[in-house]
């Protein structure tokens, strides 16, 4: 069967209430807007989101789409509010209307990646001594005091890449690979959206970031204009 | 209240810290502006998080591409010998101490290194984004910050009030007043902004500074 989705609606068709899904992306770059637009037109519920960041820097696109719909029950993120502005997760988070589980970010990617490569929980020095590693185990290796953090796994992950053969071998662009690549590794169903399909065997081997045996479906995205304020 | 150094003169004050070679992250807010005031003579190269080394300094608008990014968002340039790489290898670079400097903006910084940056706590909810992983795996930490709050509340305490980011975790602070070093003795005046004295820092300072025998003015 083709992993080439004729839509990104096609390619979201069933996800249903309650899934989590993991959203590739970092600030501005790298999400895959088509494929949050498709989710907010499909309309599933109570989803848990696994994403950086819950939306805010380009609200009309971005996560906050799934926030003011009212789709969100929980948020499991390293940067999940800007300062400076107040976004619609922030507004309803404040007021219980979405649960937030914080990461540290590098504890959020490894959670990830160890979540992907069949590892259950790690130890790792990152938040030992403050609030986020409250009512967690910890031991002490060389003298310092880790946490013990446990992986992430997800239904779906919606992510955004640069290229695609046909058979969902993935090259990125710049800074836009940030959790992507990631992401792709950790789900059940990864979607991947693209900026152009290729034929297979047109994408030099060396150069492959993620290899087709993590993507599952393929759209091309449509553009989006990034706003830098 | 005496006023100090510009955000920008407090910018190239940090940039001066860096060596030849050095491995260099710089966290959101005012640090990431210090990659515009890099010395030329001076080969630093500038680690992100969101997976990538060797940027420049801030785009100019005709530069700009929107997927080339630093840590806030902000368009930058790329240097000859760069690199992309996912946020599982780029944090993996960062625990692993391979990252020489990390330049952090802070709420408050205690008396024994302690930096409270990620929550305001009337806000009800903070970003902590890289910060604990950073300051818990790189080489040294500085602070870049102003000396005090809006209000002139001093934003170097005995205790933070703020959540924490990480303990004694800082090395070095750089503020619109002062370079304050973090010692086991306790915080040493290293240099004071041109005319200000080092009596005009300690008002503003909640710990008792160590004055150095070599207290000098910031070079800039």
């Amino acid at each position: 069967m083709s992993r080439i989705y004729p839509s990104a609606e096609a390619a979201v068709a069933d996800i249903p209430d309650g899934a989590s899904i993991m959203v590739g992306g970092f600030g501005v770059t790298g999400l895959p807007f088509t494929l949050i637009k498709a989710l907010a037109d499909r309309g599933a519920k109570n989803l848990t989101l696994i994403a950086n960041s819950a939306g805010g820097r380009l609200p009309d696109i971005d996560l906050t789409l799934l926030v003011k719909n009212g789709q969100v029950r929980k948020v499991i993120a390293s940067y999940p509010v800007y300062s400076g502005r107040v976004s619609a997760f922030e507004e309803r988070h404040l007021r219980g209307e979405i649960e937030l589980e914080m990461v540290p970010q590098g504890t959020f990617a490894e959670r990830i990646r160890a979540g992907g490569a069949g590892i259950p929980a790690f130890y790792t020095p990152t938040g030992a001594g403050t609030r986020l590693a409250e009512g967690k185990e910890s031991r002490v290796f060389s003298g310092k005091e880790h946490v013990l953090e446990s992986a992430l796994r997800a239904d779906f992950a919606l992510i955004r890449a640069h290229r695609a053969d046909m058979m969902g071998n993935l090259t990125y662009h710049r800074a836009a690979r940030n959790f992507n690549p990631v992401m792709a590794t950790a789900a059940a169903i990864t979607i991947a959206e693209v900026d152009e399909i290729v034929d297979t065997g047109s994408i030099d081997p060396e150069a492959v970031v993620t290899p087709s045996i993590y993507v599952d479906r393929i759209i091309k995205g449509k553009p989006h204009e990034i706003r830098f304020d | 209240m005496k006023s100090g150094l510009t955000r920008e003169l407090i910018c190239m004050r940090v940039a001066k810290k860096f060596r030849d070679g050095d491995y260099v992250n710089l966290g959101i807010g005012l640090p990431t502006q210090v990659s515009s005031f890099v010395p030329d003579n001076v080969n630093v190269i500038l680690h992100c998080e969101n997976g990538m080394m060797g940027y420049g300094r801030i785009a100019h608008p005709e530069e700009i591409d929107p997927e080339l990014v630093n840590a806030g968002s902000e368009p930058v340039t790329l240097k000859p010998g760069a690199s992309f790489f996912d946020s599982a290898t780029s944090f993996a670079m960062i625990r692993g101490g391979h990252v020489n400097v990390t330049v952090m903006g802070a709420f408050q910084v205690s008396e024994e290194g302690d930096l409270a940056n990620w929550m305001r706590t009337e806000r009800g909810v903070g970003s902590v984004g890289g910060a604990m992983d950073l300051v818990s795996g790189s080489k040294k930490v500085i602070a870049a910050m102003e000396h005090t709050t809006r209000a002139g509340h001093p934003r170097i305490v005995r205790k933070c009030t703020h959540p924490l980011t990480g303990r004694a975790c800082v090395n070095l602070i750089i503020t619109d007043l002062a370079v304050i070093e973090v010692t086991p003795a306790g915080l040493v005046l290293k240099e004071v902004a041109p005319g200000v004295t080092a009596e005009e820092v300690q008002k503003v300072t909640e710990p008792r500074l160590i004055i150095s025998p070599e207290l000098k003015e910031m070079e800039l």
